[in-house]
């Protein structure tokens, strides 16, 4: 019964496609697997903005919208008949016709990341060879159509703009794929499916998630930040806050290709977030050994929403980086932190197994956090300050 | 010889003859990089599925943004050019078609494209690791040597400046 | 240790989120207009004329001595005396306002008409809910609108309003008291000769 629930939507596809003639069955088996994504995220999209808003309002002690249906769950509806309904203001001197493309570029980068994510068992649309491959190159398209809206709006702030997102998301495309580097070396394999594969053991009622490993907890650790800040999401939001730069690259945009955008960057944190999953806490799989019965693709999206709460979470609660500071961060603490993961799970794989490699490799972890936090806490000589450009 | 062939070779060949023409250097770029990806999916459909994504992640995550950069630092945004298409396109018609010819007539005569049907590409992600670490070590450990030197020039000269006002 | 004071924050905001479902404290929105906020008994809002008893003209406090008129500050009041007399609150018969307007577009607060009023007849009110769609006639008050009765007054602000009709109670305790004395004093005096017409009260 279980076994049937759980693949309830791989028999149903295979029933459709049996009344498909051969001639289109390639077709239609492309078209039977891609339109089920089409609707589930953009729907998660809907429901994740009406989260946020409540979540963020509790947060901050007070409600969040309550007015448009029972708890505000009208909201989501309401928003997409105003962003309809929108003129559409387009700046004289703009380029028309790369402004008109900057959001179509931008979704459609944040869609094609989802071909390679295993969403339940056996449900993934394409089990590519390089899967985690395809999908960090889907994710550098996300940068063109940045530069792309911040250029053609020819607004300083749009193009100042579009300069520090591009300039943020180059930096920490790097500590991405280092991160994501030390689950490839251990499961040998680029293939998000045999990946999450690797995942699926128990020892006890303890799942073989990569996440509980020394070198999966901290990978892990820094694959969020990174993601946290190629989505332009708090405390990363710099080019995009409304304090700040007033929405940066798409400053000069409103109505639909504003929702576009919005669309995009909801599109690249659920992506991103999947990708998570998928790499350190086992894709489909469930926590302990005695809620297998539930269908896989529940646990995965139960895993999605819990992270992107944890999302919502840490917008509320840290606040905005500086530019400086987010890219010293980049190249000075995680980047290295990523280089250091990756000679702990060489030494983890390399050891024999036993309590013996999860001191070493903890240790070797540990000791640069111990180190950055001690040389925090030591009183810092102020410098005498030069300006620059200011005489 | 699919349909997929020709709508990709048509996609790439108008995208690369747009990169000549066009006369905006911003849009110049973007054509190109409509290229780019016309030969990525070319690769992909060839079944090379390390070389087409990597040809995405570095040509047009990496390429097409340093080249959008350049243009971004350098180039006066907002002057209106009253004709889309450069007056350079016959030197640039000139030149394409002499590289054409030359590349042509080379893989012509070469052995492997005259085979049909194609050979299948046996080379997986697995084979082109294995080859990289025990074949071309020396290569491998060349490049990174030279892109670590790069990646400390160019700390270099970002700091040069910290240390003149000291 | 590095992230200690990331994580301090996140707990914190963990419990705003949670404590916001069980404790007020930790969600201090008041849904307005279901909910309004307990108003503390010195609000005060734009004026009003206080009148005795049921009938709202007969009763009205005011006899259009223009102490306020002249005395408010950004000149809001306006009062028309009246040509003839009515018997005020206590009896005598005094002149009342033929039009009394208040301007509250102009009207600033400032309570000096309740404060020079020799009368009590003019106190502060605390109603906020004032909307209208004619910005001229609209916030232009007339008498009628005005006038509320005393319960009221001893209701929004009970104070005040005890301490004034205690001291309404005495002068009227007290006039009775020397109207009896002279009326008996008159009686005492008139015994011998009584005389029908002329009794003063």
């Amino acid at each position: 019964m279980t076994q049937m629930l759980d693949q309830i939507f791989v028999t149903a596809k295979l029933w459709l496609m049996g009344y498909i003639p051969a001639a289109a069955k390639p077709l239609a088996s492309a078209i039977l697997s891609v339109v089920p994504v089409l609707i589930a995220f953009p729907l998660l999209f809907a429901i994740t903005t009406w989260l946020e808003r409540k979540g963020l309002g509790r947060i901050q002690n007070r409600l969040g919208p309550n007015r448009t249906g029972p708890f505000g769950l009208l909201q989501p509806i309401a928003d997409a008949i105003k962003s309809l309904t929108k003129e559409d203001i387009v700046p004289l001197r703009a380029d028309h016709a790369v402004h008109f493309l900057a959001p179509v570029l931008l979704v459609l980068a944040s869609f094609l990341g989802y071909a390679v994510l295993p969403i339940g068992r056996n449900m993934v649309i394409v089990n590519l060879d390089a899967g985690v491959l395809y999908f960090f190159a889907a994710g550098s398209v996300v940068e063109l159509a940045v530069f792309m809206a911040g250029w053609s709006s020819r607004s300083k702030y749009s193009l100042l703009g579009a300069m520090r997102a591009i300039a943020q998301m180059i930096s920490y495309e790097v500590p991405l794929v280092l991160a994501s580097v030390v689950v490839i070396m251990q499961a040998g394999s680029l293939s998000t499916v045999a990946i999450v594969e690797k995942q699926t053991g128990y020892t006890g009622i303890f799942p073989h998630w990569f996440v509980f490993t020394p070198w999966g907890f901290v990978g892990f650790a820094l694959f969020m930040i990174a993601a946290t800040a190629e989505s332009n999401r708090s405390p990363f939001d710099l080019p995009e806050g409304e304090s700040e730069i007033i929405a940066g690259y798409y400053i000069e945009y409103s109505g639909f290709k504003f929702a576009l955008f919005f669309l995009g960057e909801y599109l690249g944190m659920f992506a991103t977030s999947g990708m998570a999953i998928t790499l350190f806490l086992g894709g489909w799989t469930a926590p302990v050994s005695f809620l297998t019965w539930i269908p896989s693709y529940i646990w995965f999206f139960t895993k999605l929403v819990t992270l992107i709460a944890v999302f919502i979470w840490i917008r509320g609660t840290l606040p905005r980086l500086r530019m400086d500071q987010l890219m010293n961060l980049a190249w000075e603490f995680i980047l290295p932190m990523a280089l250091l993961n990756m000679l702990v799970a060489g030494v983890w794989h390399f050891m024999p197994s036993g309590i013996l490699r999860w001191l070493v490799c903890t240790a070797i972890v540990a000791t640069p956090c111990v180190l950055f936090s001690a040389r925090l806490k030591r009183k810092k000589r102020l410098q005498v300050r030069t300006y620059i450009f200011a005489d | 010889m699919t349909a997929a062939f020709f709508i990709l070779a048509a996609l790439t060949v108008a995208g690369t003859a747009a990169a000549m023409g066009l006369r905006n250097a911003v849009h110049c770029v973007l054509a190109l990089t409509v290229g780019f990806a016309g030969v990525a999916a070319l690769y992909l459909q060839l079944g090379a599925q390390f070389v087409g994504l990597t040809q995405i992640m570095v040509y047009v995550g990496a390429v097409a943004i340093l080249a959008v950069f350049a243009i971004m630092m350098t180039h006066k945004p907002g002057e209106d050019q009253p004709r889309i298409f450069s007056s350079h396109w016959v030197v640039g018609g000139v030149v394409a078609a002499a590289v054409f010819s030359v590349l042509a007539w080379a893989i012509s005569s070469s052995g492997t494209a005259n085979q049909f049907p194609p050979p299948e590409p046996s080379v997986t992600v697995l084979a082109i690791g294995d080859s990289l670490m025990h074949t071309y070590v020396l290569p491998l450990e060349l490049m990174g040597l030279l892109l670590t030197a790069a990646l400390i020039g160019a700390v270099v000269i970002a700091m040069d400046r910290r240390e003149e006002t000291k | 240790m590095v992230g200690n004071g990331i994580l301090k924050g996140l707990i914190e905001t963990a419990r705003n989120f949670f404590g916001s479902y069980v404790s007020k404290p930790r969600l201090t929105t008041v849904q307005y207009p279901e909910q309004r906020e307990p108003q503390i008994e010195a609000t005060r809002n734009f004026p009003f004329l206080v009148f005795d008893g049921p009938d709202w003209h007969a009763g009205m406090r005011c006899v259009a001595c223009q102490i306020c008129e002249k005395e408010c500050p950004p000149k809001c009041i306006f009062i028309e005396k009246s040509k003839d007399k009515k018997p005020d609150a206590v009896g005598k018969p005094q002149a009342y306002p033929a039009v009394f307007n208040i301007d509250i577009s102009v009207c600033m607060s400032c309570q000096i008409c309740v404060e020079v009023c020799p009368f009590d007849a003019i106190k502060m009110d605390v109603e906020y809910d004032l909307p209208t769609d004619d910005r001229f006639a609209g916030l232009l008050f007339d008498k009628q609108r005005l006038s509320k009765s005393n319960e009221y007054y001893n209701r929004i602000h009970p104070t005040e309003a005890g301490a004034i009709d205690a001291r309404f109670a005495e002068e009227r305790a007290k006039a009775k008291a020397t109207a009896d004395a002279k009326a008996a004093a008159a009686a005492a005096a008139a015994a011998p000769q009584p005389q029908p017409a002329g009794e003063q009260k």
